[in-house]
């Protein structure tokens, strides 16, 4: 298939632009990647695409566009289904790979920007206790999930792997801010293994963003919703 | 086979509809169990203790939860008959993602119709009648979003219907002049027994968000 053939519509510092780029490289399927800095605007392209939501990221599989990262992933895996499954076979298990990736995209990773934005020192201590309740719980998840094995989808990185591992490069950085470990060998030590494990898997080496750019990023990102006047480099 | 099933389920809650619509299509026998969320079972703590909310769906004494995951769980368990979701992937992309849409707008600006007063009102009857004008897009001509059957989408949206009057009541508009053919597409999913077993009456709902409202101390 020809790379033009496969689009992905992204943003370098958004965690569900990862996804599909990782589960394109699970699949090992050539795709153009289109960066969208859509904190400066928002393309024809990506209008066209997303009407409805206009967010990134957007599959556009020939004429196709297909949006929301966790739908994406689940495209990929169906329309490349002779490479590695990610999606479990078993409907039980998928059913709580689904469950896993719906907390954490509606209730975890917003703790994680409620941090960012507390006001006061007990706001800001709130919400990281909300986000280490969130991280014990997915240690336990991890280790029903991985029944022994390296990733939450088994040998291989799966659905929740992806959903879960596109969420650490903006913990890494709310741990820098905040000056304190969120995964740490003390509490979440099976999460501490498992994120090395993610972050250099050659799906995800290339895709993940770097924590020192992001980090730049996510100074200016706060500053604009604080409201304060932001140096925009 | 014996396949155990029980849901765990709260009459006006358009989320238990769904359940009770995808078990019907599939002609799943099942025990229902009604849970008063004021005081919530020792069940319903057990099974789902994350989120402690209803439905949840117990299958040979596993829980699943989220009804939007509960329903993808059955069609492909139950996959012989009556499918939800459609073979092909691009079509399957597709109806996930206008039920996610049809979920998120309906639960969120549908609560505000009923629990807010004023602009916050006013802009949440405006953005649900575009949500709706989207979704009466989607539909098309056909008879149902699943084509010539009932699909997924279907499932998934039709039980904020048993809602609309009371957001009517509450909001002081009218959905079916704005919307007309959408309200023609719930009509037709209504003479489907799987769907008029499963939803209850309008005014009935329209009592309990009364009291809610009451309870809440809202107008």
């Amino acid at each position: 298939m020809a790379k033009s053939d496969v689009k992905v519509l992204g943003s370098w510092p958004s965690p569900y632009a990862m996804r599909p780029r990782i589960a394109l490289n699970i699949k090992s399927v050539d795709y153009e990647y289109v960066e969208e800095r859509v904190w400066e605007g928002k393309t024809e392209l990506l209008l066209q695409s997303n009407p409805v939501h206009k967010k990134i990221p957007v599959l556009i599989h020939g004429d196709n566009p297909i949006c929301e990262s966790l739908n994406i992933v689940q495209y990929i895996d169906e329309t490349w289904s002779s490479g590695p499954s990610i999606l479990p076979s078993d409907p039980y298990e998928g059913a709580i790979a689904r469950f896993w990736a719906a907390y954490l995209d509606e209730k975890w990773f917003p703790s994680i920007k409620s941090i960012a934005i507390a006001q006061g020192e007990d706001a800001r201590k709130a919400a990281i206790a909300q986000v280490e309740e969130g991280l014990a719980l997915l240690e336990e998840a991890f280790g029903k999930c991985s029944k022994g094995k390296p990733f939450f989808g088994g040998d291989q990185i799966g659905f929740l792997d992806i959903a879960f591992g596109s969420f650490l490069g903006w913990l890494r950085v709310t741990e820098k801010f905040n000056g304190m470990k969120l995964l740490s060998e003390a509490k979440t030590p099976a999460l501490v293994n498992w994120a090395d494990r993610f972050c250099s898997d050659a799906a995800v080496k290339d895709v993940m963003p770097d924590t020192e750019k992001l980090a730049e990023f996510g100074k200016m990102v706060i500053a604009k919703i604080r409201g304060a006047g932001a140096e925009i480099h | 086979m014996s396949e155990e099933v029980v849901l765990l389920d709260f009459w006006p809650s358009p989320f238990g509809m769904r359940m009770r619509i995808a078990l019907a299509e599939k002609g799943i026998k099942y025990e229902s169990k009604e849970e008063d969320l004021r005081n919530k079972s020792d069940l319903l703590l057990q099974m789902n203790p994350i989120h402690q909310k209803i439905p949840v769906l117990i299958h040979n004494g596993k829980p699943v939860c989220e009804s939007l995951i509960q329903v993808q769980y059955i069609d492909e368990v139950w996959h012989h008959k009556s499918p939800l979701l459609p073979s092909d992937p691009y079509q399957r992309a597709i109806a996930r993602f206008w039920a996610d849409f049809a979920d998120k707008k309906m639960s969120d600006l549908g609560r505000k119709i009923w629990a807010t007063k004023g602009e916050e009102q006013a802009n949440a009857k405006k953005e649900f009648i575009e949500s709706l004008k989207l979704l009466e897009g989607e539909l098309g001509d056909k008879p149902y979003f699943g084509g010539e059957n009932l699909g997924y989408v279907d499932v998934v949206f039709v039980p904020f219907y048993s809602w609309f009057y009371a957001y009517e009541m509450c909001g002081d508009f009218s959905i079916d002049a704005e919307c007309p053919k959408l309200m023609a597409w719930a009509k037709r999913c209504l003479e489907k027994e799987s769907v008029s077993e499963s939803l209850p009456d309008q005014e009935k709902v329209y009592g309990f968000v009364l009291q809610m409202k009451k309870a809440f101390g809202i107008e």
